[in-house]
């Protein structure tokens, strides 16, 4: 499957690698309904180490959609949410 | 649901826009193209943008460096001449200053960051925009409008997402760039109208005028000590020289008339 990091572009993960990343996602998840800064943190750093790790950038020109997106790294918890509950600030 | 499955679905919404745009889905195509010029357009400017700000920073900090290294100099300069309120002074500013530079010195690298993030951005956009391109002359060269449909969608979705992505990077950085924009113009600002002055040392310079009162005074203590040992010197060699003219006046003048006495006796002597 593909996966982008917004900021950094797509990589190719190989799809057995769902489960774990669905795990690391799981945790962003409650972190951020949570309201749990601390949390949000080690799970989004925890999310992009490892798809950097697992995963291989894709070639320039190959034009697919991602399956999964993740926020840039440095995305805070408040740019999350904005970007769950609107999407309107995406352009293009 | 999971953060990354919400993220790509608001993405592919916002491609699913586009492709509703036309009837005949290779419109979608040319109008999908257009709008990746522009998006490069506007991320070149966006690097642009960055840079030109990340030089201004540049700049800020080098004049706060010189303005560091002056006073410094200053400060060696009172510590010679035995002035360590001066040179505290000038340290303190000095110190003051680092507050300043860190403060740059952190803008510096976090636009040295952005600028290389847009850079491969704008690189990865326009390697895309490129396939883009190849891909759409084939597609409309070969396809009839339904036949198109299915090809058309991953295409755009894929270069849509892309754009997007770039899109907000652009976003970020400009936002930023603006608010370090308006601190760099704070700063600017103050140099310009002298509030920072007695900080950075100049035109109103108070440790490098103390300096050279003292440098001044200095000179001025010099050449008093040198009048008077001209004064002194020019007194002295007289009351030498008048009591050397005296004895020598009056030891000739002594050993003369003893001599004629001695010659007279020898010459009585001798007739």
């Amino acid at each position: 499957m593909i996966v982008r990091i917004l900021g950094e572009g797509q990589f190719k993960v190989d799809d057995a690698a769902t489960g774990e990343l669905n795990a690391l996602d799981a945790k962003l998840e409650a972190a951020v309904n949570a309201g749990d800064e601390k949390a949000f943190r080690s799970a989004m750093s925890a999310l992009v180490s490892r798809i950097r790790v697992l995963g291989t950038p894709l070639p320039a020109d190959v034009l697919e959609p991602s399956a999964l997106i993740l926020p840039d790294a440095e995305a805070t918890m408040d740019n999350v949410r904005e970007m769950l509950s609107g999407g309107g600030l995406i352009p293009g | 649901m999971s953060v990354m499955k919400r993220v790509s679905l608001i993405f592919k919404a916002k491609a699913n826009k586009a492709l509703d745009r036309y009837e005949d889905p290779r419109e979608t195509l040319d109008y999908s193209y257009q709008r990746q010029l522009e998006m490069l357009t506007q991320v070149r400017r966006g690097v642009a943008d960055v840079a030109t700000s990340r030089k201004r920073v540049e700049l800020q900090m080098n004049s706060l460096q010189q303005q560091q290294a002056k006073l410094e100099g200053q400060a060696k300069q009172a510590l010679g001449a035995g002035r360590d309120d001066l040179a505290r002074d000038a340290l303190t500013r000095k110190s003051s200053l680092q507050t300043q530079l860190t403060d740059l010195q952190t803008q510096y690298q976090s636009l040295q960051a952005d600028e290389e993030k847009l850079t491969s951005a704008s690189q990865r956009l326009q390697s895309r925009v490129e396939a883009f391109r190849t891909q759409k002359e084939t597609i409309k060269a070969t396809y009839t409008a339904a036949e198109a449909q299915s090809r058309i969608g991953e295409a755009v979705s894929g270069i849509s997402e892309e754009m997007g992505d770039v899109g907000m990077a652009v976003q970020r950085a400009q936002d930023k760039t603006a608010q370090m924009q308006a601190r760099a113009g704070a700063i600017d600002e103050l140099m310009a109208s002298g509030a920072l002055d007695d900080v950075t040392g100049t035109p109103h310079d108070d440790i490098q005028a103390e300096l050279d009162r003292m440098g001044g005074g200095h000179d001025v203590d010099l050449e008093l000590a040198r009048m008077k040992g001209e004064l002194s010197q020019g007194e002295a060699p007289r009351e030498i020289e008048g009591s050397a003219d005296g004895g020598a006046a009056g030891q000739p003048a002594q050993a003369a008339r003893p001599a004629p006495s001695a010659d007279q006796p020898q010459a009585g002597d001798g007739s």
